[in-house]
């Protein structure tokens, strides 16, 4: 039996590692853009000022980017080295979009930005602009093929069971491509990349401005954030809102959970503000709710009932019994594929065989199962809802705060008066770390609340580990802890050093600080 | 479909085999300028040369790693969940020094404090000699089988240990892989730079380029002795793939089968001699691009000696033979391979097609000068 210490230990190095890439992730996505708006005034203008603007953000953002480099490898190691039953068991769908990103987006990202940064003597200013456009375009193309392997993980479409080859096969390619919570998440995810590029860039340079340095440059790319951050606060908010329609369809559970919502209630549900939740009592002490909010979102419709967590779990508990008779068929034609009663049996049950799996958490044995054992696997199908709750409301609070910030400033750089208002450069600046709170947030809703499963429905997590030694594992986290603690101080220091430096970095001669180092 | 799937399975061998050799030939001669790094580059501004010649080409270069292992995963699912978990502290051991190039390149020449800048150039050198010298060791014992098994769903259990990879037929080829890519490195140095560098270059070349050639020769006598696998009941490519269905034999010279059956295919290690003796000819008469080109063909060479030897064997299980992984029973569905077939002859012209360009835009000797006019921009 998979040792619970190991899955465990397999989980917490593959979050840790996965949100600290995300750290950089976001910033890389939406910078991108900024540089091809600022690079693409230039080209129209010839105004030497937004080609050092293209160059110094785009300096911050190399920094930025060769972090992003350096921990996306260790995620497509790790799919392999630690999640070897899940590679197998869904590789057949999962790798394709991984290998696709590879070709199609981190090639084109990854040769592009070369000449980013080294071309600007080579190429005419057009050639540039394309390099910067292309390299834009191939950061983006990425999220979309990462988003649509994620999707499939939570929704997984266009797949069957084989019990010959024992593993999850492709029939419909672009059922995969085109699944509605890849899509929703793509654009959601893209969109909160913007809103960290613009908020990165209004608030440092809301940092020149109250220090009044480099005055004429700060202005110029306070504006350009506020208005590309506007844009994109007020996408991240809607298509958020997709994607809460797309996870009522496909996973009520986690939107049941986000919620505290217990019982199912009456079409259309409302949305609870706040609440005390009781975990072990599966209630709410108290709740602050607005009528019909969440049916309309979750369905978009007002009679459609969303299930509270009672029901879903009473359900599982169902499906978890009759995936029982599809492990015990499915491990008959393992025996003996010539079974053809089993072959009948399991065809009958497969649609329940990821949730009689759960049971192997417990016991090997199909025969062995009790009651209490499928009480058990059933209860483990609600993930727990007061993580999910606040991580997520968190997440919404800053969303709407993201987009009266960046109104404001767009606001007042129409008026033209923004530099003279400090409330309003101090709020951009110490607002600086609050979309990497929010994308870290968003993270964790999605994935932690997926649980139990790394496939939803298909795979439990307990059963897609390697089978390695617990010794292993924590050797390899102290590794990466290691590791990723010392990138993180040197990146920070450079980031910062860079930041204060200002634009007078580029050695033009234009700007402060034209003394210091390369 | 299309394609049968027996012939799609042939299909993909080959293309994982170009995308390892492209990986070879790219990303390759980074690694061989990065190990070559603290040794060619004598002082702050010569290393900064050096560093230049791969400065604007590593990053996508690296992809080429990305995109192989992201087409091993979708193609041969089996294999990268069996190898990737069952080589875990030598896969780590190749990721960990992986970190110091991103941050290697583009940090190193942003603070001026020497112990800083010689810190990032020994990182560097880790980056660049570590992963083929791992490649090379996991080469060498994927030639003499490892010790894995299936349970009957398909779990995959590795009983073997990290220090048991290091014996001595594998470390010869962990001593042969750096070589080539160190030697390869050299001859792209000698291309891109001019004066001592590039002097240096040259004997680096020559010297890993004389080690290449020995070290390859030995690797290939030492194989007739070393136990191949060979499958001994009878395949149908045509069926799901299932890698407990067959019966495979271990036996003295079972990796010679495929030479001694099929003569043609001895051209493949002929190539390795062939490509790297003649870059070391056109490297030592200045003629350095085609002596890249050369070296580039022997790099195929030598790679695609390792994989014809073991065709269609990919993975062989010393501990469980049966199990062992081969193009026939490790590989995914028809449909898969199918669309990752098309995914991947389309966009691979195109990546080369710029990847083309970016060297063009950026060509000519990298100098010291050079460095001196753009020490705010350059890395």
């Amino acid at each position: 039996m998979i040792s619970e210490q190991l899955v465990d230990l397999s989980r917490l190095q593959f979050a840790a590692t996965a949100m600290y890439h995300f750290l950089f992730v976001p910033l890389t996505i939406g910078m991108t853009w900024i540089l091809v708006i600022m690079e693409s005034v230039y080209v129209m203008t010839g105004r030497p000022i937004y080609k050092d603007m293209t160059r110094f953000w785009g300096k911050l953002f190399g920094i930025n980017f060769a972090l992003g480099v350096t921990t996306g490898i260790t995620l497509e190691f790790q799919f392999g080295t630690n999640w070897a039953y899940y590679s197998h068991y869904v590789g057949d769908i999962f790798g394709a979009p991984l290998a696709i990103e590879g070709l199609m987006a981190f090639f084109l990202e990854s040769t592009f930005i070369g000449l980013f940064f080294f071309g600007w003597d080579r190429l005419s200013r057009k050639q540039h602009l394309l390099v910067t456009l292309m390299m834009a375009i191939g950061t983006n193309l990425s999220a979309l093929w990462i988003l649509i392997a994620n999707g499939w993980m939570q929704n997984p479409v266009g797949a069957e069971f084989s019990a010959t080859t024992m593993r999850m096969e492709m029939v419909d390619f672009w059922a995969v491509v085109f699944n509605p919570d890849a899509q929703a998440k793509f654009v959601h995810t893209v969109s909160a990349g913007y809103v960290t590029g613009a908020m990165f860039v209004l608030s440092i340079s809301a940092w020149y401005l109250l220090r009044g340095r480099d005055v004429e440059f700060a202005k110029r790319s306070f504006r350009i954030a506020a208005a590309f951050g506007l844009a994109s606060a007020l996408s991240v908010v809607v298509l958020g809102d997709e994607s809460g329609y797309t996870v009522g369809e496909a996973q009520q559970t986690k939107l049941a959970a986000m919620e505290a919502m217990w019982e199912t209630e009456p079409a259309p549900a409302g949305l609870k503000l706040i609440a005390g939740i009781d975990e072990a009592g599966m209630k709410n002490d108290w709740e602050i709710e607005i009528p019909w909010v969440l049916g309309l979102i979750g369905t978009r419709s007002t009679d459609t009932v969303l299930p509270g967590l009672k029901e879903i779990l009473a359900e599982n508990r169902t499906r978890i019994v009759s995936g029982i008779e599809a492990v015990k068929a499915l491990e008959a034609v393992r025996r003996n594929p010539e079974d053809s009663a089993a072959r009948a049996q399991l065809a009958a049950h497969q649609a329940d065989l990821g949730f009689g799996l759960l049971l192997k958490k417990y016991v090997i044995d199909m025969d062995q199962v009790t009651p209490a054992l499928i009480d058990r696997a059933a209860a483990d199908t609600i993930p727990r809802v007061t993580p999910l709750f606040w991580t997520f409301r968190l997440m919404v609070a800053l969303g709407f705060a993201f987009v009266v910030l960046f109104a404001l400033a767009t606001w007042y750089s129409i008026t033209g008066d923004f530099a003279d208002r400090r409330w309003l450069l101090h709020w951009a600046l110490w607002f600086l770390p609050m979309p990497w709170i929010a994308c870290e947030m968003g993270w964790f809703v999605a994935e932690y609340g997926r649980q139990p499963w790394t496939i939803y429905g298909v795979l439990p997590t307990h059963l897609s580990v390697s089978t390695l030694s617990v010794e292993s594992l924590y050797g390899s986290l102290a590794g990466f802890v290691g590791f990723y603690t010392v990138l993180l101080i040197v990146e920070m220091y450079l980031m910062v050093k860079f930041a204060r430096q200002g634009p007078g970095s580029l050695g033009t001669g234009r700007y402060l600080n034209e003394t210091a180092s390369a | 479909m299309i394609i049968d799937y027996p012939t799609l399975k042939v299909i993909w061998w080959l293309l994982v085999g170009v995308l390892l050799v492209g990986f070879a030939i790219m990303d390759g001669h980074d690694m061989g300028v990065g190990t070559l790094l603290p040794f060619v580059g004598r002082d702050d501004v010569e290393r900064r040369v050096v560093i230049n010649t791969v400065g604007p080409h590593w990053d996508g270069n690296q992809v080429w790693f990305i995109t192989g292992g992201g087409a091993i995963f979708a193609a041969w699912p089996l294999v990268y969940a069996t190898a990737f978990s069952g080589f875990y502290w030598a896969m780590l051991a190749v990721l960990w020094p992986l970190f110091f190039r991103p941050v290697g390149f583009d940090y190193r020449s942003k603070i001026h404090h020497p112990v800083w800048r010689s810190t990032w150039d020994w990182g560097l050198f880790v980056g660049g000699a570590v992963p083929p010298l791992i490649f090379g060791v996991a080469f060498g014992n994927l030639l003499q089988g490892v010790p894995f098994h299936f349970d009957n769903s398909l779990v995959s259990y590795y009983t073997g240990s990290f220090w048991g990879l290091l014996n001595p037929f594998a470390l010869l080829c962990g001593l042969v892989s750096t070589a080539m890519i160190t030697c390869h490195g050299a001859i792209y140095l000698m291309h891109r730079t001019e004066g001592d560098i590039h002097r240096r270059s040259r004997v680096a070349a020559l010297l890993f380029g004389g080690v290449l050639l020995v070290g390859f020769s030995l690797a290939g006598v030492w194989l007739q002795w070393i136990p191949g696998y060979a499958i001994s009941s009878v395949i149908d490519p045509a069926a799901l793939p299932d890698p407990l269905a067959k019966e495979v034999v271990r036996s003295a010279g079972a990796w010679m089968h495929n030479y001694q059956n099929h003569p043609a295919t001895i051209a493949v290690p002929v190539l390795a001699y062939l490509g790297i003796a003649t870059a070391l000819a056109l490297a030592m008469k200045g003629r350095t691009l085609a002596a890249f080109i050369a070296s580039s063909i022997g790099v195929t060479g030598v790679i695609g000696t390792a994989g014809v030897s073991m065709f269609p064997f990919i993975l062989p299980s010393s501990s469980a033979p049966d199990a062992s992984l081969t193009v026939w029973d490790s590989v995914s569905s028809h449909l898969t391979l199918t669309l990752m077939f098309f995914a991947t002859v389309i966009f691979i012209p195109i990546i080369i097609a710029y990847t083309r360009w970016a060297y063009q835009v950026m060509s000519g000797k990298v100098t010291a000068a050079y460095v001196r006019e753009n020490s705010h921009s350059a890395y």
